[in-house]
């Protein structure tokens, strides 16, 4: 029966034996030098940061630490004085909104809006908001164009902002491996962003375009950060999770509008809650010309477009 | 009526028996890692080239984690690439071992169950070269635990990925159990229990069906992606993985043949090629069926297909790549239908290879890309691969080769020792 180890047995340690534990040294020791950069990467992580639980796990006391350490990292990566709070949903409120397109120019005073109140990534000018410029006379999105560069609104064109629809069905909910992100109870679709693993599967998943994927660590200067956080929105987000439009719910959820609807000059859009009746929104709903973006994949999202004229 | 002359041999105790695990297990293993560092000279610089490779590939990777996906040139547009793409061709390539375990188990081929370890292996370092993918396409590899059931939150039943992690997971253990207990009965001189053995073998037929049918259902699943939104994709990931995975391990056979010489495996490689005469044939016809319903019918759902074989206003990266694929598969199916291909191994391998690089750029730049041109809101961000993204997918493709060298050197010396054991 020894016979099947006696490669390892009976010989004497040669010349070749040698040369290969010289081999399988140097082997290791390149693949340590080869994973280095993952050391230089961890020293901005930290055990706390990796051992922290899902946010629907906190409890208020766990929260009130995560907050705190969370502002600690701003201030130690971006300098800033931030205040970083958690607010919660409101019973009896389920947010909608609705675009007036008859009205809109296309200025893309939103998603500039959204931009900084959202503190975005500075180099890539990222927005949650997307507007198009469509042919009039067609609703297809194929001969719409994001990347207008001349004076609005032009003749023959009408424009269409585009941001998350906060669907009633999300798929982007649906498919995420973990749970990193839900439907709150007022509506909105939120992201745990200390809990994503960066999968892009919502990604994939929604037909909107709403989704984004911090593909690099987000740049602002300290001086432009907007200091009024909270946790499941405008915090400045992590390298490789995904991010989305919170309907603002750090302004939303304490009585004011959304960033971008304040910075409407036309008064286009209409923001407002679903489940009280006297509310414009409502009104909007029940009086207008009212349709959603690809009804037909059963999503019910409650972002509305409408036409007045 | 059996008459029993003699005694039987006292069965160890089942103490014994642990005992003796105990002993030999180690020993095995120790036998294994002597086997992955020693061997002629072929293999040292096969070995050490594969892991050169395998370095740039995890240097490319540690950078990508720290500087962020920023690096590779996917966007919120097209945000899964080149990492993906090899990640549905490999789950296929693992699935498409199991044509040589259904011949071997179900029909009962002497020859094909002689080596049907090769497809086992396979699927084993297909299967971690899948699991690699995916880690290198997270953004936040750190937080892989939060995919654990019971320490993280697992989204299942609802997310399909979830489904994916169980399948492709169960199939590594399944295959992994299946080799290592075959291994370990001949590294001992003893013969298999079959109890310990073929019922694993029949589950993991059946799984190797499922990994690549969840994989089909997490793009098909998703409503927003007319592309993939078909209830074809499934039958069409099959059929290819039955052409890749046969064309693989008739490839790999001719390798260990050249490494140990005889005929080994002339009977499997006749059926194999077989299988891959009628898997290739229902292939092309699924991909003139997708064409035709595409193209037939038009409008904006289309336009993905469009612009993946001909183009979209002025933006046409793929076509070339689709066009190579197709011409690569039907190349292959005409070689691989000549009454002589076997007779003819250079031509035979030929095909293989063609058709091995004509389905992975289908299931790749051919499938995941397109599904992201247009957007979901029909803007055109086209893709290529960045130089960073080759690196880590060459240093996979290096790291699973390497696993499957040493998996078959393993195989076929543990089986040798055994064979002189019982000459002697």
């Amino acid at each position: 029966m020894n016979t099947e180890t006696a490669p390892l047995e009976s010989r004497d340690w040669t010349r070749r034996d040698a040369l290969k534990g010289i081999g399988a040294t140097l082997g290791v020791a390149a693949f340590a030098k080869a994973l280095a950069p993952l050391t230089e990467w961890t020293q901005d992580l930290s055990v706390d940061q990796f051992l922290q639980k899902h946010y629907k796990e906190l409890s208020p006391m766990d929260l009130a630490i995560v907050l705190a350490r969370l502002e600690k990292e701003t201030k130690e990566q971006y300098g800033a004085d931030v205040s970083i709070k958690d607010y919660k949903a409101q019973p009896g409120v389920k947010f909608g909104y609705a675009l007036n397109l008859s009205i809109c120019i296309g200025c893309r005073k939103c998603a500039e809006a959204c931009h900084i109140e959202n503190n975005h990534d500075r180099p890539s000018a990222q927005s949650y908001i997307r507007v198009f410029e469509m042919q009039k006379g067609s609703l297809d999105m194929e001969k719409g164009n994001a990347h207008y560069d001349h004076p609005v609104p032009q003749k023959d064109k009408f424009y269409m902002p585009v941001q998350c629809h906060h669907c009633d069905h999300p798929p982007c909910v649906s498919v995420c491996p973990v749970e990193a992100t839900w439907k709150e109870p007022d509506g909105i679709v939120v992201v745990d962003y200390n809990w994503c693993i960066g999968c892009r599967y919502c990604e994939a998943a929604c037909p909107y375009h709403a989704r984004r994927f911090n593909w690099t660590k987000p740049q602002i200067p300290a001086e432009e950060i907007n200091p009024d956080q909270s946790y499941l929105s405008n915090r400045i987000r992590p390298q490789g999770v995904m991010e989305k439009c919170t309907f603002c719910l750090h302004r939303t959820r304490n009585g004011k509008l959304p960033a971008c609807l304040e910075a409407c000059p036309t008064g286009a859009r209409v923001f407002g809650n679903l489940l009280d009746p006297n509310s414009e929104i409502r009104k909007v709903l029940a009086e207008k010309r009212v349709f959603v973006l690809k009804e037909e994949l059963g999503l019910k999202p409650n972002f509305f477009y409408f036409f007045d004229v | 009526m059996n008459t029993v002359t003699a005694e039987p041999l006292p069965r160890p105790t089942a103490a014994e028996s642990v005992r003796s695990h105990w002993r030999h297990y180690p020993r095995f293993l120790m036998r294994l890692v002597w086997e992955a560092f020693d061997g002629n000279w072929k293999f040292y610089v096969w070995m050490t080239f594969l892991t050169c490779v395998a370095l740039v590939g995890a240097n490319a990777w540690a950078t990508q984690v720290r500087d962020g996906m920023g690096l590779t040139h996917m966007s919120d547009h097209v945000s899964w690439g080149l990492y993906i793409a090899n990640f549905t061709f490999l789950v296929g390539l693992a699935a498409g071992g199991v044509m040589m375990v259904i011949p071997a188990y179900i029909y009962h081929d002497e020859e094909m169950h002689k080596i049907v370890i090769i497809g086992e292996l396979l699927a084993i370092a297909s299967i971690v070269m899948c699991l690699l993918f995916v880690v290198a396409d997270l953004g936040r590899p750190d937080r892989f635990w939060h995919l654990l059931p019971g320490l993280g939150r697992f989204n299942f039943p609802f997310s399909m990925l979830t489904w994916d992690v169980i399948v492709l997971n169960g199939y590594l253990i399944l295959n992994l159990h299946i080799c290592g207990y075959l291994l370990y009965m001949r590294f001992r001189g003893k013969s298999p229990n079959r109890k310990w053995y073929i019922p694993f073998v029949f589950i993991s037929i059946v799984w190797a069906i499922s990994i690549h049918t969840v994989t089909a259902f997490l793009y098909c699943g998703l409503g927003g992606r007319p592309f993939w939104n078909t209830a074809l994709l499934a039958p069409r990931f099959l059929a290819s993985a039955f052409v890749s995975g046969p064309a693989f391990i008739i490839v790999a056979i001719y390798a260990i043949r050249a490494a140990i010489g005889g005929n080994f495996g002339a009977g499997a490689v006749k059926t194999l090629l077989n299988i891959m005469r009628i898997t290739i044939l229902i292939n092309l016809l699924m991909v003139i069926s997708e064409v035709f319903t595409e193209f037939y019918t038009g409008g904006s759902h289309t336009s993905s297909a469009r612009y993946l074989y001909f183009g979209l206003h002025g933006y046409n990266a793929l076509v070339p790549w689709i066009w190579s694929s197709i011409g690569m598969v039907i190349l292959a199916a005409a070689i691989l239908l000549c009454p002589k291909v076997l007779d003819r191994p250079v031509m035979l391998i030929a095909a293989c290879v063609l058709a091995f690089a004509g389905i992975w750029i289908e299931k790749g730049m051919g499938l995941i890309i397109p599904g992201f041109i247009p957007s979901t809101l029909h803007e055109l961000v086209e893709y290529q691969p960045s130089l960073l993204e080759w690196k880590v997918t060459a240093g996979i493709w290096a790291a699973g080769l390497g696993i499957y060298t040493i998996a078959l050197k393993v195989a076929i010396n543990v089986f040798k020792v055994q064979r002189s054991e019982t000459d002697v």
